[in-house]
């Protein structure tokens, strides 16, 4: 396998990769690194992706352990990198304008979820996979993924809707 | 009726029974700007999910090649090429006589040597002639010598006409 054809194989993909790392590492440098080194892998071992039938999902399951290790790391560390830790400085004008900003608050809702939660919205919810996919990158039944979908979806709204209604985190 | 079914689709939505047409469906109700006052805090949440699909990887990632290794073992294989190409042909000289050349060789050989001993005898004759010179030289120095003897006869001389 050349670079040209590795390239054409791997860009349809490589964008949704370094969503979900963003998704679960929160910050955009860590998620760069993460799906640098999954891109590496994957061309490491270009020999043995030509037997996989689906390259994407492989690659996306390998995404999802890759993070969870990170994170997993991290917090044996102590060194975990959330965003939202240090809003608590902030001015309340800054709280203010945030709330306004309602598009951010998913991002920053979504932040709080569970990580099998987050993933599987993210996949479902951004990437538009179907369930059956989703299962299989998760090595999950879909009835469970459905679940999980569902809580994660209910969170949001209640969420969203409070901040709606009253304004309150 | 419209409205009606969106509802529906939301509650299906919320239970994670919805197939990517249906929500596809929703994304664009909701994106669309006659969404009933009720449902406005699911525009954040639609929104939020679209925009998030725009985000994209810029960075380059570095693919080697791998022939890297390959071009470190050849520099290695040329320097062992070179060592034995310069210590194998002193291993072999042992000593050699006349006997070991074929035949063809031993008398190319001795007509060299015969054609050589021919050219030296011919310069030791060119060295014989020359001895005629060193003759000649020496019979110069004799008549130097008598040269002196004149010399010392003119100095005599001088003194005889000084007195």
């Amino acid at each position: 396998m050349k670079q040209a054809d590795f390239v054409s194989l791997v860009m349809p993909f490589k964008d949704k990769v370094f969503r979900l790392a963003k998704r679960l590492l929160v910050s955009r440098e860590e998620a760069e690194d993460a799906t640098q080194e999954i891109l590496l892998k994957l061309w490491k071992n270009k020999e043995k992706i030509e037997n996989y039938n689906n390259v994407e999902a492989f690659s996306m399951t390998m995404t999802k352990n890759f993070c969870l290790d990170r994170l997993k790391s991290k917090q044996a560390q102590n060194l975990k990198i959330v965003h939202s830790n240090y809003t608590d400085n902030n001015s309340s004008l800054q709280k203010q304008v945030e709330a306004k900003d309602s598009v951010n608050w998913v991002s920053r809702i979504m932040e709080d979820l569970p990580e099998q939660q987050k993933i599987i919205v993210q996949l479902r919810d951004v990437e538009q996979y179907d369930y059956e996919e989703i299962a299989k990158m998760l090595d999950m039944n879909e009835t469970a993924v459905r679940v999980n979908l569902s809580r994660a979806r209910k969170t949001i709204r209640e969420k969203l809707t409070n901040t709606h209604q009253h304004g309150i985190k | 009726m419209v409205l009606n079914n969106i509802e529906k689709l939301i509650e299906k939505y919320n239970n994670a029974e919805t197939t990517l047409a249906e929500e596809a469906k929703l994304r664009d109700y909701f994106a669309s700007d006659n969404v009933a006052p009720h449902l406005e805090h699911y525009i954040p949440m639609f929104t939020y999910f679209s925009q998030a699909q725009q985000e994209q990887y810029t960075k380059d990632v570095p693919l080697k090649p791998k022939r890297t290794k390959l071009y470190q073992w050849i520099s290695v294989a040329a320097i062992i090429a070179l060592m034995f190409s310069i210590f194998v042909p002193t291993w072999n000289n042992g000593p050699k006589t006349l006997a070991d050349y074929t035949p063809e060789e031993q008398k190319m050989y001795l007509e060299a040597k015969a054609a050589l001993a021919l050219l030296s005898d011919k310069f030791n004759e060119g060295t014989a002639s020359l001895n005629v010179l060193n003759t000649a030289s020496e019979n110069l120095n004799a008549g130097f010598e008598t040269a002196s003897y004149i010399t010392e006869f003119s100095e005599a001389t001088n003194k005889l006409l000084k007195n």
